[in-house]
């Protein structure tokens, strides 16, 4: 009996680290990772380089006056001039970062501890089907040079559901 | 945004441009940059660069610096715009022209209109800025004459003035 | 087209060269070069008091219309704050009365200029006081006048607005005493521009904020690698948006583009956005940096075309190693990229045409439009606008920026069209600094200092090809290409200088201070290093060894010696690199304090100390140094290069090709010129090449490593 639950507690465990797989690969991905920055900027572009114009964190996370990140990016995609929008466009604050101060992607472990430490499983659910700066990863709109931007290795749909599934699993972190 | 070869549709905006009612009928993928030169012909504001990576276009979007040649007018809205030819008439604005001309900081004159909009906008926000500050909120404009060391001193010369 | 261009050199008139060109070119109207300035044509009076001063250069920034108002109102004796400056038209008169052309460039303006205005002004005062004398009936050595009003010696005075109509009809007079310069009431003087509150309210007008009714669009789709071809295209996307009226291929100068012509920017630019282009870019070179990088490098292991063999070069064979240096130096592609991206505009009337351009040759551009039109000069009206920079990208030998628009304007006959570059056209436009690479031998000998010097320069000729190529090229050497190395200001007994111009499919121009950046940063890095080998200070060092008769050079690096406040104290962390340069009469010596902040270069102070004779605007000389600097840091910054794949610039706008914004410039720049009372020498620039060997020489002090390709890396 308690070599049954064993096995089943140990495939959940699997299962969980799978989901966990799935939505490190998405947060990883350049939509995501370039405002997850444990730098006083954010990166662009899937080479994930430095943002152009020494646009910088600011305390608030929002860059500085005249030079915030309003000072360009709206709250929708301008297809028209290249530049991608979303509600509240910001960088993620120093506490959500992924990345250490060389732009390298931290640990998988660590990044899963951190995103636990902030929301609780409902509310990532919520906040990984709803948010705005989310979504947008999913809708990332066209580069000055007329290409689109790449999306996630995941479909949004696939993203909400491995988060269903980790939070189901009990969030476990490899 | 119009795609392939169908025609674009043509919109109507009512816009408050430096405290006037402005109207135009333009396709809505227009930056606001261009509405303003070319449709309001007010070519104080500049083309510089066409990505927000020099400044040259700024212009204050319901009080925000707001780099006006990514902003497609779609997505203006009801937020006032001013320009820098709206700076004459503004306290701040004003100052800072005056510091400009005293420090004699202009060559080329270009950027210019960028470097006065954005430093109002800090000036607005922070009387006493610091020369960080200042490095900060002028990071993103671009002056291929080098006039840099004397916007610092300006900037400074208007703050004095404003305290 | 069988250019044939004839050279004259005659022999100072005033301590200087005098060169005359005389080009004889079926594209340009044949008129003897105007010797008369005729001071109407220069100056006018309105009614109401107002001084409008004509100035016959473009004003890119560099402060010459208020500079060259000045010498004129001086000697006018005008009311300094009822002047005015307008910018003429291309015409015989406004002539560069040295180069016999009109031009903006090669820091000349106040060199040539000088007398030219001064004398104009002079005249002018002549004539309206001649004019009071006349009616008050006395003697005009018996008048003066003083801001714009004459005074009678009984106490009679009367205003140049009033005197003005009658001044203009007397003759003018053959010579004229100027003022000596005790006597300078303007020149000489800290002057604020005349164009700078245009400039901060948003009213200042630049080429592309021309407006005209019926004013059409242009942007023009060229091809992705210098000089390809049309074969076809389809226009059906482009021609879909409502307010394309024309789209069409036009011939440029190599190669060929596609116009779209619309009735605003926008609509052109994403109607260009839709064509579908098949271009034929068979049997054109593809250039590529990292090829040409290679071949340049083994072409610089053999000696060139000789630019200067003096003495007995081959005693380098003899040095012990530890007394050689052998050095080897990359630059790359540089764009000018001027914050005012380039535009034309241009109408054809059929017999007539009128051209607006903020352009730093006139007199090539109208001749060039007149080509494209079928017309003669004289049948172009051609405006010259107010520049948002140039830097040299606005001198291009061949015009291709006007036979753009003329080419249009051709085809949409009566409507005045403007075409305009948008910025990733400019930086993938080509015309850059070109691509260079030196390889240096010393050999040193007692005392540290240089006794053999082998030294080998590759990179195109911005200059062979083109109408001005017998004025600089000798031997095969393009002599701006070795400027400062082969007539270098040191004494060196056994120099050898050759060069390689290697022909490359990207189009090269003159780049702010041309091949002295480039030339310089090779001299003033080998000399510092020369001098901490030798283990004597760097001003001190280029104290001895440059050579008796650099006077200027001497007197520039003995006022910064004197301005040396680092030697009493530098924070910790920061170092101090010296360079000096002569740029055509120019001396320039630049102290660079700079210090490394999270793996970034940080500049702090420079120090400047500069002879150009006389300074004519102090104010406006301040400008240009502290300006000139930062300019010259586009050499530094980590992103200051433009760089070729397979044809293809691989550069786009300002997020690849970077230049200095205020984070990369000095936070102060103090400018300290040696007094002096000479024919002033130009200052637009000398303060270029200085600065990126002097911040190298810093560099050197902090990490004991010599940086001799550039950009430097982002992280040191």
């Amino acid at each position: 009996m308690l070599q049954f639950s064993l096995v089943i507690l140990l495939a959940a465990d699997a299962a969980g680290l799978a989901a966990w797989e799935k939505i490190h690969s998405v947060l990883t991905s350049p939509r995501c990772i370039n405002c997850h920055t444990a730098t006083n900027y954010p990166q662009q572009g899937d080479d994930r380089h430095r943002h152009f114009a020494n646009v910088i964190r600011g305390k608030q996370d929002k860059g500085v006056i005249a030079l915030s990140c309003a000072t360009c990016h709206q709250a929708k995609n301008a297809d028209s001039t290249g530049l991608p929008g979303a509600h509240n466009w910001q960088l993620a604050p120093l506490s959500m970062k992924w990345q250490d101060l060389n732009d390298r992607p931290l640990p998988s472990a660590e990044i899963c501890r951190s995103v636990k430490s902030h929301l609780d499983g409902p509310h990532l659910v919520k906040h990984h089907e709803e948010e705005a700066l989310v979504l947008w990863a999913w809708n990332p709109g066209r580069r000055p040079d007329g290409t689109m931007r790449t999306l996630p290795p995941l479909t949004h749909a696939e993203f909400v559901e491995a988060t269903r599934q980790w939070v189901k699993a009990g969030r476990p972190c490899p | 945004m119009g795609e392939g070869g169908e025609a674009m549709s043509m919109t109507t905006y009512d816009l408050q441009v430096n405290g006037r009612r402005k109207s135009v009928t333009v396709d809505p993928s227009t930056p606001l940059l261009w509405v303003l030169r070319e449709d309001l012909k007010m070519t104080g504001t500049k083309y510089g660069c066409g990505i927000g990576a020099c400044g040259a276009c700024t212009v204050h979007l319901g009080g925000v610096a707001t780099r006006s040649c990514v902003v497609p007018i779609a997505l203006v809205g009801g937020r006032s715009i001013t320009t820098i030819e709206g700076m004459g008439r503004d306290p701040v604005g004003r100052v800072v022209q005056d510091a400009w001309v005293e420090k004699d900081v202009v060559q080329c004159g270009y950027c210019q209109s960028g470097q006065i909009m954005s430093v109002v906008a800090l000036l607005k926000s922070n009387r006493k800025p610091t020369d960080t500050n200042i490095e900060e909120s002028l990071g993103g404009n671009l002056c291929r004459c080098g006039t840099y060391v004397r916007i610092r001193e300006a900037v400074k010369r208007a703050a004095e003035k404003l305290a | 087209m069988n250019r044939r261009t004839f050279f004259r050199v005659s022999a100072a008139a005033a301590g200087g060269m005098l060169l005359s060109m005389y080009f004889d070119s079926p594209m340009l109207a044949q008129e003897p070069a105007a010797i008369v300035y005729p001071p109407d044509a220069f100056v006018h009076i309105r009614p109401d008091g107002r001084v409008v001063i004509t100035i016959n250069r473009c004003e890119l920034g560099q402060g010459v219309s208020t500079a060259l108002a000045m010498l004129l109102a001086d000697e006018m004796d005008a009311d300094w704050s009822q002047v005015v400056a307008e910018l003429a038209p291309a015409a015989s008169i406004y002539k560069d009365p040295v180069y016999g052309f009109q031009n903006t460039g090669g820091s000349a303006t106040i060199a040539n200029s000088f007398q030219q205005y001064r004398e104009l002004g002079a005249k002018t005062r002549a004539m309206l006081i001649a004019s009071a004398a006349d009616r008050w009936h006395v003697s005009p050595s018996d008048c003066r006048a003083a801001k714009s009003v004459v005074h009678g010696p009984g106490g009679q005075s009367a205003r140049y607005a009033e005197l003005a109509d009658d001044a203009a009809r007397r003759p003018v007079p053959g010579k004229v005493a100027l003022k000596k310069p005790s006597e300078f009431q303007i020149i000489g003087k800290p002057t604020r521009r005349l164009d700078s509150r245009a400039k901060c309210d948003g009213s200042q007008k630049f080429g592309l904020d021309l407006d005209l009714p019926g004013m059409l669009i242009a942007v023009v789709a060229r091809p992705p690698v210098f000089g390809g071809r049309v074969k076809a295209f389809d226009d059906q996307g482009a021609r879909g948006l409502p307010g394309v009226r024309e789209v069409f291929e036009i011939p440029r100068v190599r190669g060929a583009g596609v116009a779209v012509v619309a009735d605003r920017f926008w609509t052109a630019k994403l109607a260009r956005d839709r064509l579908k282009i098949d271009w034929d870019l068979s049997g054109i070179e593809h250039a590529d940096s990292a090829e040409l990088s290679k071949r340049y490098k083994e072409l610089a292991r053999t000696p060139g075309n000789v630019a200067v063999n003096s003495g007995d070069p081959t005693v380098l064979d003899g040095f012990a190693p530890e007394n050689r240096i052998l050095a080897e130096y990359e630059f790359p592609y540089l764009a000018h990229t001027p914050m005012e991206p380039l535009n034309a505009t241009a109408r054809f009337d059929g017999d007539r045409a009128e051209v607006w351009v903020p352009s730093q040759f006139p007199t090539f551009d109208q001749a060039a439009v007149a080509e494209v039109l079928g017309l003669k000069p004289a049948q172009v009206s051609f405006h010259i606008e107010y520049a948002g920079g140039g830097f040299g990208r606005r001198q291009s030998f061949d015009s291709h920026v006007p036979r753009e628009a003329a080419a249009i304007a051709k085809r949409m006959r009566g409507i005045p069209v403007k075409v305009v570059w948008t910025r990733e056209d400019d930086v993938q436009g080509g015309y850059y600094r070109p691509m260079f690479v030196h390889r240096v031998e010393v050999g040193i000998g007692d005392a540290g200092m240089p006794i053999a010097w082998r030294h080998v320069v590759v990179g195109q000729s911005y200059v062979m090809g083109t109408p001005f190529e017998s004025y600089l090229v000798k031997n095969g050497v393009d002599f701006d290409a070795v400027t400062g190395t082969a007539d270098m200001p040191y004494s060196v007994p056994n120099l050898q200088v050759t060069a390689h111009h290697p022909t490359v499919n990207v189009p090269a121009a003159q780049w702010r201070s041309i091949g002295s950046t480039h030339n310089a940063f090779v001299m003033e890095t080998l000399i510092d290093e020369l001098a901490t080998r030798a283990n004597v200070d760097p001003i001190a060092y280029r104290l001895k060894l440059i050579k008796p008769d650099a006077r200027r050079l001497r007197a520039t690096l003995a006022l910064l010696e004197e301005m040396s406040s680092w030697r009493n104290h530098l924070p910790r962390g920061h170092a101090v690199g010296i360079a000096c340069n002569e740029y055509q009469g120019t001396a320039v010596a630049s102290a660079a304090e700079v210090s490394i902040e999270n793996k970034r270069l940080r500049m702090h102070r420079v120090t400047i100390a500069l002879h150009c004779g006389l300074a004519v605007n102090p104010l406006s000389i301040e400008s240009q140094f502290q300006g000139g600097t930062i300019f010259g840091l586009t050499q530094i910054v980590a992103k200051g290069a433009i760089t070729l794949k397979n044809g293809r610039v691989e550069q786009r706008n300002f997020d690849g090709f970077t230049p200095p914004y205020i984070v990369d410039a000095p936070t102060a720049i103090d400018v300290h010129i040696v007094p002096s009372t000479e024919a002033p020498t130009g200052t637009g620039e000398p303060p270029v090449p200085v600065i990126a060997p002097a911040v190298v020489n810093a560099l050197f002090r902090l990490t004991g490593t010599r940086y001799r390709t550039l950009p430097l890396v982002a992280a040191l």
